[in-house]
């Protein structure tokens, strides 16, 4: 600890901007080897009012800091950082992707015969999860009182045996077949001179439609298992897909996960030479630090090379280096990792994620009003 | 004082109860709390954080009066300006906050997009 210093002798705190230790505290976490301090985020735009900054963020200067960098991006996963954004829009967007974007996913199956060992409940369960590859913005919800049609309703057939005397049949979900005309099954009817119903109304063939017709509503992934037969065990079944969201069932979440993690920064307090310097590099897992050279003398210094890389072991400030590392992370840095189920690729599902949260808000504005 | 509970929207014929409701006083309009059905955290946290950035409001909450209920409380309470025009406003913000995320993120994977193909190229031909 520092002697102790009379506050006259102090030099005077500067008017209109944050002392180095409140910016501290208020852009970063700071992670100790017991618990991380100034985790909370400091949003009020008054907090600092009586040393004469401002700490509201205006829309403008938002949209002027605000940067989107895309790290990662495949069919199936999208890495990006977000770079001047509150942890609690973050948030709103990871929650949206999990719970309120709609997806297509098997809501009823009609079992006509189901002879092999997986029950008739669980065999609708595995079909339900079964990740569809149909656009969701194309179909509407079907709501209780609505028919099921061709806007609202995909119709898929499943109809596989074992034969007795032959190996077992291992059932994969290619074996589901797309009923682009509706249900095959007809409704039973007590009134036998009224013409029979088939489950589902179609007033066309849903193949015909422009936006299906070059792409078939099969299923995402060929290879999952859906059931394994017996010799002799057989199962025959409709399954009709319709719209819905993660928050009634997780099979409508088009996230496999969607997670962020804020960046991670490292900062020597002191320099770190020599052996030390040996030391502090093999201690990390991960490799977040480097040796570098000093001068010509041979003299060696640790440096901070891959921050992004730390997982917050917190193996490198165990023991006597606490004084030397300290580990902190950027509150308004966000590395965002969305990874899809395959409806949807991941870049247009964040999109998505981002409408719906306007959607809501032009929602309340308009009741308000 | 005279507190008052004023119903914002008018049932219409879709939807059995109204969607945002405004609990208040008859004579200061400064300071509400706003019931808002059907949402929860995402909503709710996300106008907390824009209306606390608003010089206008003195304080701004919400809270969730029971986990099994649909239903967000958020306490707004102004300068002087009513809680309902500074809600909205904040509302308004937050829009304009998405749709700039929105074409910042369109640019950005445009942009690694534009950056990357050249690359594969490269590894493509020998």
């Amino acid at each position: 600890m520092s002697s102790k210093v009379s506050a006259l002798d102090m030099p005077d705190v500067p008017m209109g901007q944050l002392p180095e230790h409140l910016h501290l505290q208020r852009t970063r976490v700071v992670c100790k080897a017991d618990a991380p301090v100034h985790t909370e985020g400091i949003q009020y735009s008054g907090a600092y009012a009586s040393i004469g900054v401002d700490n509201s963020v205006g829309v403008d200067s938002f949209c002027k800091s605000f940067k989107v960098k895309v790290v990662r991006l495949t069919k199936e996963e999208i890495e990006f950082d977000m770079i001047g954004i509150d942890a609690s829009l973050a948030n709103a967007f990871r929650r949206i992707l999990i719970a309120e974007v709609p997806t297509m996913a098997i809501e009823k199956v009609l079992m006509v015969n189901n002879t092999s060992v997986v029950a008739d409940e669980v065999l609708a369960h595995r079909l339900g999860l079964i990740p569809l590859n149909a656009d969701p913005r194309l179909f509407e919800y079907l709501s209780e009182n609505d028919a099921p049609n061709e806007r609202n309703t995909i119709v898929y057939k499943l109809d596989v045996s074992c034969k007795k005397g032959s190996p077992r049949v291992t059932v994969k979900s290619d074996q589901l077949k797309w009923l682009p005309h509706g249900s095959e099954l007809q409704m039973d009817s007590h009134d036998i001179s009224s013409k029979a119903k088939s489950y589902t109304s179609f007033s066309c063939i849903q193949d015909s439609l422009p936006e299906f017709s070059k792409k078939p509503l099969g299923v995402k992934f060929d290879d999952i298992i859906i059931a394994k037969l017996g010799p002799g065990q057989a199962i025959e079944l409709e399954a009709h897909a319709v719209k819905g969201i993660g928050k009634m069932h997780a099979k409508w979440s088009p996230v496999a996960t969607a997670w962020y993690r804020m960046l991670p920064e490292i900062a020597l307090l002191k320099e770190v030479t020599g052996a030390d310097a040996e030391k502090l590099v093999k201690k990390c897992p991960v490799n977040v630090f480097d040796i570098e050279d000093i001068g010509n003398a041979g003299g060696k210094k640790a440096v901070v090379a891959n921050p992004r890389t730390c997982t917050l072991c917190r193996e490198c400030i165990r023991g006597v280096n606490e004084e030397l590392v300290e580990l902190r992370r950027v509150k308004d840095h966000f590395i965002f990792t969305i990874e899809s189920t395959g409806a949807l690729s991941p870049e247009e599902l964040f999109i998505e994620a981002v409408k719906i949260l306007e959607d809501k808000c032009d929602r309340v504005i308009s009741e308000l009003s | 004082m005279v507190s008052f509970c004023l119903q914002i929207s008018v049932p219409s014929e879709h939807r059995e109860k109204e969607f945002a409701m405004e609990h208040g006083s008859a004579t200061d309009s400064s300071s509400s709390t706003f019931s808002l059905m059907d949402e929860d955290h995402t909503l709710a946290n996300s106008v907390r954080y824009t209306l606390n950035q608003d010089p206008r409001v003195i304080f701004c909450g919400y809270s969730i009066p029971h986990p099994s209920e649909n239903k967000v409380n958020i306490r707004v309470q102004t300068t002087g300006d009513p809680a309902k025009d500074v809600l909205k406003d904040g509302f308004q913000n937050l829009m304009v906050m998405c749709q700039h995320v929105r074409s910042t993120f369109g640019k950005a994977v445009d942009d690694f997009r534009a950056n990357e193909s050249p690359e594969r190229m490269k590894i493509d031909t020998p």
